[in-house]
């Protein structure tokens, strides 16, 4: 009988999982795919390092600094800064036709942009500014109204107001077309106000830590072992079945599996209620390696959020891949101590997962090689043309989503109603991760640690 | 425990909590939070720190009593002097 059982070896999973460990649970993280990392994991191909999501960190502060998501994770982890490593970005942009907006991980730059391509919006931007540092992600009843509304209250200028949810929506808008002032209001401060950053050696520098930690205070790790069941009785979760019919049990289970993605693994028969759609929200990502630094290209942004028209559309394409919008990111762009061996070039665009769920091998191949040659030829017109320096590429859909993670459309940012306090019908079964309400790398590994406080150490 | 060695440990657990910050400067008087800006989830740390070290059990009203290093060592002195 463990203590607790959690489902996924994704950021919120592991991080729950030091959690409990640390003070003594007896805790198995139960992993349906080969390795760990869930959304963010890493592979090998052709004898290269790949991430598969991380493009950035988000709510990146510096040393020392003691409040904020990041300073509250490493001690909650019992984590030193110095262990992740990261270098800050050297500069990002949103690059709209009429105007581009450049900041980094000093809100100063932003403000200066903003006084030099909208002048007149200099003290309204400071009014949004204010607004979003009031805002209590713990305490406050505005979370749910409309960014929209609130942004056309403090805003005059349309084009900023869509400028400024390009890069917020890409970095974590589970809802369509517009945010929940809460969320936005804790996207701009992890984006604009902190700052983004990346570890020199990627994702994979963070997971060794967490999972080396988790095992280290005697967590068990279980790869593929997938659940296929959760059996109730009395209210409860009793026992959890795994796809080879090993059956485990455990006071409590947490999973990151997604909220409707672990309804359906009740066997209570318990309705997925119809008003809690999972998520529809999913990407294309290509990557292409370079013979050389971005940086001889004329590229030193690390992140380039594009849109080609003035209103930014945050919905899944009727097309294949979203052409109008993307996120270029450069790894290489980052300020580290020595140049990375590659240069690399990323690009994620919004993607329509009913389009490549529907075809056949064959097709989805073809598919892979046409779209991804769209979507660069897209970004290139913000960003120098890399085309010829290409050495290799690499590419996902939803569809490679869905396979890795087991998440209901290869919805990146889950369902775009959270379920904040984790519950569910069942007194022993908490979610963490993506559907209960923070996203993104430190966003989920945020989950993980405040539902495992909440839920499974209070006694 | 003395009193010493009882603020030794609190020292010891603060800094497992927060391995970046220097502590040789903690004025006992002052409340953590304002010094090293603690927060709740923090303070429930120590709380849990305690009972999983010593066994300690604090119970959720006397929380309070953990605000700065003095008052911390006062009110665990009674619990812990014969351990
Ligand atoms: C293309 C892309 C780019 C991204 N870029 C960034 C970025 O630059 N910065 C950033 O901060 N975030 C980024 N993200 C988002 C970030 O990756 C996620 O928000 C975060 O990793 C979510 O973690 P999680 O633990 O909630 O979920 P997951 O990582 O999805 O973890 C869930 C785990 O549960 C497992 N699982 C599911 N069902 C079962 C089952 N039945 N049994 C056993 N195991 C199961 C899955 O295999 C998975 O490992 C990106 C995501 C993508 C896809």
């Amino acid at each position: 009988m463990y203590d607790a059982i959690i489902i996924g070896a994704g950021m919120s999973g592991l991080a729950a999982g030091i959690r409990l460990a640390h003070y003594d649970q007896r805790v198995c993280i139960l992993e349906r795919h080969t390795t760990i990392g869930g959304l963010n994991g890493f592979y090998r191909l052709r004898g290269r390092d790949y991430d598969v999501g991380l493009h950035a960190l988000t709510n990146i502060t510096p040393k020392g600094t003691r409040k904020g998501p990041l300073a509250r994770l490493l001690r909650q982890l019992r984590l030193s800064w110095d262990d992740l490593a990261i270098s800050p970005q050297i500069g990002s942009e949103i690059a709209f036709p009429s105007a581009r907006l450049r900041f980094n991980n000093d809100l100063d730059l932003l403000r200066s942009e903003v006084a030099r391509a909208f002048p007149g919006e200099v003290d309204n931007f400071e009014r949004l500014i204010a607004a979003v540092v009031e805002y209590d992600d713990l305490t406050d009843e505005h979370a749910a109204i409309s960014a929209r509304v609130r942004l056309g209250e403090l805003l005059d200028e349309p084009l900023l107001v869509e400028m400024l949810f390009c890069p917020l929506m890409f970095y974590g808008s589970a809802r369509e077309h517009d945010m929940d002032w809460g969320q936005f209001s804790i996207m701009f401060r992890s984006i604009f106000m902190e700052g983004l950053g990346r570890p020199y050696a990627g994702v994979r520098l963070i997971l060794k830590h967490l999972v080396r930690k988790f095992r280290a205070l005697g967590g068990e790790l279980k790869l593929r072992s997938g659940v296929s069941r959760l059996e109730v009785e009395n209210g409860k979760v009793s026992r959890v079945v795994l796809d080879s019919g090993e059956v485990l049990e455990g006071r409590r289970v947490l999973s990151s599996a997604g909220w409707c993605e672990t309804m359906r693994m009740c066997n209570d028969g318990t309705p997925v209620d119809a008003s809690r759609s999972p998520g529809r929200l999913s990407f294309c990502e290509t990557i292409a390696t370079l013979d050389r630094q971005p940086k001889q290209l004329g590229h030193d942004r690390t992140i380039t959020f594009y849109n080609d028209q003035e209103e930014f559309v945050w919905t899944p394409p009727a097309e294949p891949c979203d052409l109008r919008s993307g996120v270029i990111c450069s790894p290489n762009n980052f300020d580290y101590d020595e140049p990375l061996g590659d240069g690399v070039m990323r690009i994620t665009a919004l993607a329509n997962f009913d389009y490549w769920r529907g075809l056949d091998e064959r097709a989805y191949e073809l598919e892979k090689l046409r779209w991804y040659d769209a979507i660069t030829a897209s970004a290139v017109r913000f960003v120098p043309d890399y085309r010829q320096w290409v050495v290799d590429t690499d590419m996902f859909t939803p569809t490679t989503i869905v396979r890795f993670t087991g998440h209901d459309n290869g919805a990146v940012y889950g369902a775009p109603e959270k379920q904040i306090d984790g519950r569910t019908h069942l007194d022993n079964l908490f979610i963490c991760g993506t559907d209960q309400g923070f996203v993104g790398i430190i966003g989920s590994i945020v989950s993980g640690i405040s539902m495992a406080n909440m839920h499974c150490l209070r006694d | 425990m003395t009193k010493d060695e009882i603020r030794a440990e609190v020292l010891d657990i603060l800094a497992d909590i927060a391995p970046d910050e220097d502590l040789s400067s903690l004025d006992d008087s002052k409340s953590f939070r304002e010094q090293m800006e603690l927060d709740s989830m923090d303070f429930l740390d120590i709380v849990m720190e305690l009972r999983k070290r010593h066994r300690v059990q604090i119970p959720e009203d006397d929380y309070v009593n953990l605000a700065s290093m003095d008052s911390t060592v006062e009110y665990l002195h009674p619990m812990m002097k014969d351990m």
